[in-house]
């Protein structure tokens, strides 16, 4: 366990004209994130992810709650865990005037890293992160996706343990946005622990190992993709019959994995629902061939996160 | 020793960004530069009441004035380069490192002091060519006194560019705070003129006894009360104003 908070609350008061309001960002939020995973955080606009992010990185104090961050206690020694963690805005980080390597030497050296280290540390991250042939141009000159990967350079420039990534792809083309993808998992595999917030669900989806979705500052699910999708809905496996609809029915029904079937209203199919669709289908399509059925089509449907979010809360997050 | 290098690393990088635009520098220094050639040679004239018979000795008073007026303006204007700063996220970045909060402020209120003298060098080699004369031991004591302003007022602007956040906000409040204190400082013409009462107020400007105290220097009256006085005001208030800017960096820097 690399992360755990427990019961982490946050209000901010804010004033509209004379009437003060206090925003309950953050109401509670508890959180087990293992070392060397990607943690997600999905949730729309508003809902507490950046407010919980910016406080396990040492940036607002909590009202309430405790947490451990990568071994450290937030609350009694906020420096330690500063020391430990990396931390990259959402609003980038790099000044116009400067290259890449002098802001990567730099960030190095704030560490407390030697002026000769940082150097090539700082050599290792351009090479790493594909800007070795940019690292000497005023970051004015970048594109979106190669500024992104300075910022998110800076922000493992001293090697920690748990890397924060505030929204790390938004912004970026569809391209910029798998690259940045691969530059994630190879973070992971180097044993980073990575803790990303997103809005996107295919991201989300795609990337992260773990996720807890928030709303309204609290979190409303917590688990694997799949383990949240299963949660909600079973998978869906609908099979395309010419004919024999009945026969097929008959064996289907009697095999242990598959918790509902129903027949198509075109009377040329059934509607399977099942735990597990990917380990289902070939199981299914070896009952029916087994019992000399042939069939049309086979098509599996599994619950998409928007289901799990609009399950959890009523609204659906796409809409957004 | 930590502190040091932490100052130092600020200061390192913010002198670098500085001398890759040294255009800053001499923009700095044009609006002087202005008065140094087209104000002050009404002062020879003006100021006979005084007893100033020549141009060096209008000068003499001139410059000095000149030089506190940059110095105080020139810092409380450097705000605004922190509020560019926030909003590119380069003071985020500092936040989630261990670097020393105060040297956040010092290492860039010390690349102001160092602009302000190259700067203020620049206008007392212009000034020579009019026949101002100073002994180079009254000169570093006068330039101690302008770093010290410098460094006050740049650390006050930066203490209230982190409070208000925005250039909007920053550049009418430092305006309506320069203003008066340069009117009340005897920087354009000497507090000799004024009526009782401007004199009387112009004494709770604690700017004006650095005017004084400047003036004094390049006349050469090293002993004179009012260097003392001058050097010991600013260096409360460059003290207190530093803390209190600290204190801003501390708090919302944490």
């Amino acid at each position: 366990m690399i992360i755990e908070t427990r019961g982490l609350r946050k209000s901010f008061r804010s004033r509209q004209g004379r009437e003060k309001k206090t925003v309950e960002a953050v109401r509670g939020v508890d959180l087990r994130v293992d070392e060397g995973e990607i943690f997600g955080f999905l949730g729309p606009n508003g809902a507490g992810k950046t407010t919980t992010l910016r406080m396990l990185a040492t940036l607002i104090v909590p009202d309430g709650g405790e947490a451990t961050v990568a071994g450290a206690d937030l609350l009694r020694d906020p420096g330690e865990v500063r020391r430990r963690i990396g931390y990259v805005a959402q609003g980038g980080s790099t000044w116009d005037d400067s290259t890449a390597r002098e802001e990567l030497v730099l960030q190095a050296r704030l560490y407390g890293i030697g002026k000769s280290a940082a150097l090539e540390r700082a050599a290792r991250a351009l090479s790493a992160f594909q800007l070795s042939e940019y690292a000497d141009r005023k970051c004015k000159t970048y594109s979106g996706g190669q500024r992104r990967r300075v910022d998110i350079a800076l922000g493992i420039i001293h090697e920690p343990r748990v890397v924060f990534l505030d929204e790390p792809t938004t912004g970026l083309d569809p391209q910029s946005r798998a690259h940045m993808w691969d530059e994630i998992r190879r973070l992971r595999s180097e044993g980073m622990t990575v803790f990303i917030t997103t809005h996107y669900l295919e991201e989300a989806d795609a990337l992260c190992d773990r996720i807890a979705i928030m709303d309204n500052g609290e979190v409303v699910a917590e688990g694997t993709p799949d383990s949240l999708k299963r949660s909600i809905s079973h998978d869906v496996i609908t099979v395309g019959l010419n004919g024999a609809t009945a026969d097929a029915a008959a064996v289907l029904d009697s095999v242990a994995f598959v918790a509902r079937l129903e027949k198509l209203d075109t009377g040329e199919g059934l509607r399977l629902f099942v735990e597990d669709g990917a380990t289902a289908m070939p199981q299914v399509l070896r009952e029916l061939e087994r019992n000399g059925v042939t069939l049309k089509s086979i098509e599996l449907h599994r619950p998409s996160l928007d289901d799990v979010f609009l399950t959890k809360t009523g609204r659906s997050l796409r809409e957004k | 020793m930590k502190f040091l290098r932490d100052c130092w690393l600020i200061f390192a990088r913010q002198m670098q960004l500085l001398l890759r635009n040294p255009i800053w520098v001499f923009v700095g220094v044009f609006q002087p530069v202005m008065y140094l050639l087209l104000f002050a040679p009404l002062l020879k004239p003006a100021l006979s009441p005084l007893g100033v018979t020549s141009d060096a000795e209008a000068y003499r008073v001139f410059v000095p004035g000149l030089l506190v007026l940059l110095a105080i303006f020139g810092g409380l204007f450097q705000g605004f380069g922190l509020i560019a700063e926030l909003r590119a996220g380069v003071i985020e970045r500092s936040r989630v490192t261990p670097v020393s909060r105060f040297a956040l402020l010092l290492g860039r209120s010390l690349r102001d002091v160092v602009s302000l003298i190259a700067q203020a060098g620049i206008i007392t080699i212009l000034a020579l060519f009019f026949d101002l004369r100073v002994f180079i031991g009254d000169l570093l004591l006068a330039y101690l006194m302008l770093a010290l302003i410098a460094l006050m007022t740049s650390a006050v602007s930066y203490g209230v560019a982190l409070a208000v956040k925005s250039e909007d906000a920053l550049a009418p409040l430092m305006n309506t705070v320069a203003q008066p204190v340069l009117l009340l400082s005897g920087i354009l013409l000497p507090l000799q003129f004024a009526p009782g009462w401007l004199e009387d107020v112009a004494k709770w400007n604690p700017f004006s006894w650095a005017v004084d105290g400047t003036r004094a220097l390049f006349a050469g009256d090293i002993g004179n009360d009012r260097v003392w006085q001058g050097l010991l005001i600013v260096s409360v208030l460059t003290v207190l104003s530093v803390w209190w800017a600290a204190r801003e960096f501390a708090r919302s820097v944490r």
